[in-house]
Formats: structure tokens, sequence, C-alpha cells
């Protein structure tokens, strides 16, 4: 990193004298966004936390209250049981699913990025009326409902749909394929439904890169590919990584593409979240299910954040 | 008087090479030409240029000029027509085997990689030890002044540290031929100045050919041992400044390069060493010292530059190159003054004078009846 000048080498100040320093007029601007946060996020939170920290039972709500009062002896007591989380490393069930998870979010994270840069790459260099078309052309899958989407990949992708008939058709293979109710189809959907979220953030990123800095690399003895790693690479490493993001951290959570388009097998945290809460209607442990997969998300969504402090 | 004979005598040891007849051009472009669809960037363009030149292209935007740099640099392919470098043929060499390199008219510096890593970017590629790279990127970091800043980013530099890490980097390589689009265009006027000095020790220092494209008349003018002045994808004159300046061949290059009066006339007398010429805006004759060789009542240009017209209140005595008008505006502008003066036919005159003089009592000012002259040798006689 760069050493800044003597002359600017003031200590920084703590994040709590930065607050002391600031306006009536900037203390609302923060004030509003996190109170937005705090209704919105961090109280649902606290309240998923609390019932991830109670017993399931057979009551409305369906787990024990935490504050127990005690009409006798007039003191409440506090009932606080980590069983669901025990019970969640105890069973190798809930490791596989978050394990299977992170890998199918990881690896439709990793095509969505090999699909998405060319296509990023090539509207952020062509004109621009066929820029405002191809970025529309990303857009337009949003107009019609995802459910629906996924239910003509579904009509598709079926023993007797359009792939294996065109497949057959043309000598391929003999009988139709299995393809869905495999994870295959379900890397394909995630990959079809993310794929605006990692163009957009590249488009955004390889947009605004100046075209003569890869002419500056060829001009200095760099051919065409390495330019690519040396130069285009990292100008693009916060579109890179606001892209990942967007795509890796739905996915892992994805519910709807798992259940309709992967088999049986396919075992995601998402599935699992939602059986235990409307089939075994076990409110605490699925709400342990969502607080762990929150805390492993959050390893991920950090170390890109570093990167990214880096590549800016 | 023929063209030459207004620059010094020059013995044949010290001819510049571009005046040596038997001298072998180190690049020479060769009838190229590059459309873009309908378009046609660059037409049929030879030029040659010598070893140690700081060759100049001028012109406007569009004229052509920087799609032939870009040519020479590799980024754009002639749709006809060669280009040698030093005895090869490198028409069709990409830009990576070029032994030329450019200095970017944005700079184009890598804003990810410290001033340091930008101008060791070339030398890396070459597979140099590492120790060798050191070196020579705290040469040429020293030789632009900027060692102190070697581990900054790009974005904290200045406009003009900026400029300096460019030139490091494109230099670093010891490129046979040195691109530089606009090299000073972004800088202020100060820093302009200096910069221009500093561009010629180097290029002196280091003895590489350098092609500049710049649209600033003046920049090309100060830096260039010879200018080519573009237009329209053609080159209208390659000359010396001075005599791009005295004795420009058309009356673009005439009105491109400083200012200019132009008198429209037809052609009077036309002798070998002398012709007269009559101009409808003047009342005299206009007389030059060298002959015209063109067709009797050709339509023709005469071009005057401001300063080498008097002005003054008395009628001069000579019988041509004489006309009066008023004084229309004057502009004061410490070293010099610049008049305009409205002749009969309504055509304005620029004219300037040196303030020779701290105070000169009797000054010229707006609506003053002046008698403007000019010698023999000041005109030239321009028939395109």
């Amino acid at each position: 990193m760069m050493t800044p000048p003597a002359s600017v080498e003031a200590p920084r100040p703590t994040l709590i004298q930065r607050f002391h320093r600031l306006s009536l007029g900037r203390w609302l601007v923060i004030l509003i966004p996190m109170l937005w946060l705090a209704a919105f996020f961090f109280i649902p939170f606290l309240v998923v936390f609390k019932i991830s920290l109670s017993e399931a039972m057979i009551a409305v709500p369906p787990y024990s209250p935490l504050l127990e009062w005690d009409p006798d002896s007039a003191f409440a007591t506090l009932r606080v049981t980590f069983g669901n989380y025990l019970f969640l490393f105890e069973s190798r069930f809930y490791l596989d699913a978050y394990l299977s998870s992170l890998r199918i979010a990881a690896v439709s994270t990793f095509f969505t990025l090999l699909i998405g840069f060319p296509i990023a790459y090539l509207i952020a260099r062509s004109g621009p009326t066929s820029r405002t078309v191809l970025l529309s052309l990303v857009i337009l899958p949003f107009w019609t409902s995802f459910l629906l989407r996924v239910y003509a990949w579904m009509a598709l992708l079926k023993k007797n749909g359009l792939v294996n008939d065109i497949l057959m058709s043309v000598g391929l293979i003999d009988e139709p394929l299995q393809i869905l109710q495999t994870d295959f189809a379900v890397y394909l959907g995630i990959v079809y439904t993310y794929l605006p979220f990692m163009i957009l953030p590249l488009y955004t990123q390889l947009e605004k890169m100046d075209m003569s800095l890869v002419e500056a690399a060829l001009d200095l003895g760099t051919k065409p590919w390495r330019a690519f790693c040396l130069v285009t690479l990292p100008l693009a490493k916060p579109g890179i990584i606001a892209g990942c993001l967007l795509v890796f951290i739905p996915a892992v959570g994805e519910f709807v593409i798992p259940s309709l388009l992967g088999g049986s097998d396919t075992l995601m945290i998402g599935r699992v979240l939602w059986d235990e809460f409307f089939l075994n209607r076990d409110w605490p442990l699925a709400s342990a299910v969502a607080i762990v997969m929150l805390i492993v998300l959050v390893g991920p969504i950090m170390f890109m954040r570093n990167g990214n402090k880096e590549a800016v | 008087m023929s063209v030459s004979s207004g620059s010094p005598i020059i013995t044949p040891q010290t001819l510049p090479t571009w005046r040596q007849k038997e001298a072998e051009p180190f690049v020479r472009i060769e009838q190229i030409n590059k459309q873009f669809g309908d378009f046609t960037a660059v037409n049929d363009v030879s030029l040659d240029i010598y070893k140690n030149e700081l060759f100049c292209l001028l012109g406007g935007s569009g004229s052509g000029k920087s799609t032939l740099l870009r040519m020479l640099a590799g980024f754009e392919s002639p749709t006809s027509g060669r280009i040698i470098i030093d005895g090869v043929d490198m028409s069709h060499v990409p830009p990576w085997e070029r032994p030329v390199n450019m200095m970017f008219q944005s700079y184009a510096l890598f804003p990810h990689l410290s001033v340091e890593a930008n101008v060791a970017f070339g030398l890396k590629r070459e597979g140099l030890p590492n120790h060798e790279v050191k070196k020579r990127v705290a040469e040429m970091l020293d030789m632009v002044q900027l060692g102190h800043l070697a581990r900054r980013k790009p974005h904290m530099l200045s406009g003009g540290q900026r400029q300096r890490v460019a030139l490091a980097r494109s230099l670093v390589k010891q490129p046979k031929l040195l691109l530089l689009d606009e090299p000073l265009g972004a800088l202020d006027k100060k820093l302009r100045e200096e910069t221009q000095f500093e561009l010629m020790r180097i290029q002196d220092e280091l003895g590489i050919t350098f092609v500049v494209v710049t649209h600033d008349q003046e920049e090309a003018m100060t830096l260039a041992t010879r200018i080519g002045v573009m237009n329209n994808g053609v080159i209208v004159q390659t000359a010396e400044p001075h005599e791009m300046y005295e004795y420009p061949t058309n009356r673009f290059v005439a009105e491109f390069i400083g200012n200019v009066n132009l008198f429209d006339g037809t052609v009077v007398t036309d002798e070998r060493d002398s012709a007269t010429i009559h101009c409808a805006d003047i009342d005299s004759l206009i007389y030059v010292d060298h002959g015209i060789s063109c067709a009797p009542n050709q339509n023709v240009s005469v071009a005057i530059r401001p300063e080498k017209i008097r002005i003054s209140r008395e009628a001069p005595t000579e019988v041509n190159n004489h006309v009066s008008g008023i004084i229309s505006e004057v502009a004061y502008m410490g070293s010099q003054s610049i008049f305009k003066v409205r002749l009969s036919s309504s055509k304005e005159v620029r004219v300037t004078q040196p303030n020779a003089q701290r105070d000169s009592g009797d000054r010229l000012t707006w609506d003053d009846k002046v008698h403007l002259s000019w010698d023999a040798d000041s005109s030239v006689v321009l028939t395109s």
C-alpha cells in the first residue's frame, strides 16, 4: 500500500471521535437508514434468535416462552436452551445440508461469473444504441414472474420436454435423459435466475474502464490474454466481487429452485428450513437453522469485502 | 529568393538529416490509407521521419493525425500502404511486437498499480531479472524527477506528475520510436511550457525518435524539428517550424499557423524574380520579390503576417505595397499592440506592433487614419 506524505500523517480519529464531530443534519442522514435497518433487519433477527433459544411445543405460537412467569413466587424464570443448536451439530444431516448449499451456491456463482463476464464485457464495449437494447434484454426476464420462469424450465427439461425432444431428433441420445430432478437442473436454474445480478455490477465496472489502459498494456509488450489478466480483471474486481455476493448469498438460501428443479436428494438448507418450519412445525429448530446460515454467510461476505477494499 | 534561402547557412556536416539528400529515413510511411467504413481517415499519406527527429503531426480534430499515430503504434492496421520502421515492414505487426511505445493522451496509467509498478510493467513482460527491472525503473524515475513518489498510486499524483510517469513508462523499454498523443494537452499553461523544454531535453539525452500529435500550433512550433500539418486525412505541408510560418505553401497552413492577413487577387506580371498582383482590397499593386510561375490572370491569395506590416500616420513614399484605412480596434498587450484596420473595401487587416518605446506620446488610437505598408519579401503568394 501507499505511504501518505508526512504532512497528512495526523492520527486517525476513532469511531467515537468521528461521531462527536457530526452535526445534527448528518446525524439525521445516518439515523434514517439506521432505523430502517433496525426495524427490518435487526429486530426480526432478534426475534428469530429468541425463538431459536426456546423449545418446540404444541401451542400457539408453537414454542415455549423465553420468560416464564410464576404467579406464586412473583419471579420470572428465564428458560434458555441451546439444544436446537446442539441438535444441528449432532446430526450429520444438517451439516451435509449446509455444505451442499455452499457447494451448489459456489459452483453456480462460478458459472454465473464465467457466463456473465463476457456478456457484460460485450455490452460495455458496444455502441450506445445497442448497449441500451442489450441491457434491457438482460433486465427483460424480470418482467415475468420468477416462479413462472422456473415452471417454464420444468417444461423444457422434463422427460418429453423440448430439450430431450431436440437431443433425440438430432440423434445424440436414444432415450430421454433425466435432467429434471438432478443437481444439474438446480445449477441451471440458479445460473439462469441470477445471471442479471452478475451482469449488471460487472457491466457498471467495465463500462467506466478506460480502453486505452488495455492498449497501453499491449503497447508495453503484453499479449491480449495477458493484458486481460493484468489489467481488465484487476480493474473489474469490485464488479466481480459485487456480482458474486449478489449471486452467492441468495443462492445459499435458495428454496424454490431446488424444490422445483432438484431431486429428492438435492439437499439445500433452504429446503431443510422450510421442512422444519412447515412440515415439522419446529419453529425453534428452523430458527436455529436460519441463524447458523447467517453466521456461515458472514464469513465469505467479510472476506470478499476486504478484497474489495484493496481493489479500490 | 528561393524558399530555403530564408534559413541560416549550414555546412553539410551540421545539415539536419531530413535535408541531406542521401539520408536514410528511420520511419517510412508509404502511401498509407485508412478507411473506417465509408470514411477515409487517412488518405494516401507518405512521410519520411529521420532518426533523432522530434516530428510533430499538427491538425484539428478529425484531421487524421491520431489515426496515423495509432497506425504507427499498431492499434489500427492500414487499409493499404506500408509502414517501415528501422528497415522492417511493420504494417501488420501487432503492437506488442513493435519496437515502439506510446504515451497516451489520457496517460492510461494503470490505476491499480503504483508508480513504480506502472513503469516496471513493460520491463517485466520482457522477462528481465528483478534487480535489473528495479535498477532501470529507478533510473527512469530519477530522470523524470519522481523517485520520491515511486510507491504512490496514480490517483494521488498531480496532472504534471502523472504526465511524467506516463513518459517514464513509455521510455523505460528504450523504444526505437516514441509516439506521444497530445502529451501536454491536459496541463495548464505554465506547466506546459516547462514540460515542453523537459521533453526536448529528454529527447536530446536519449536520442530516441519522437512523433508527437498535437492540435496546438504553438506547441508544435516550439517542440518540433519538423512539422507535418494534416487536414482531412492528408498532409498538406511538411516543413521546419520557421519555414512553415514564413513560407506556407497553401491557404490552410497560412491560416492554421499563427495569424495572417489574406488578400485575394489576380496576377498582373510574373517574372523569374518578381511578380505583381492586383487585389481588390488594396489601393496599390502588391509587389513580391519572387516569381510565382503560373498563368497570367491566375487567381491567387497573398498572405501577409500581422507583424510584418508597418503602421503609420504618414503616407509611404513607395509606389507599391501600401494601403490606407481607419483603426477600428486597438488591443494593448504589454509587449505589443494589436490593431485592426478597416480598409475602404471594409476588409479588416490585423497589424501587430512591438511597443519598443515606453511612452511614444503620439499613440495610435481608434478612428485614426493610417497607412499600412510592407516589404517586397514580407508577403507570400499562395496558389492553392
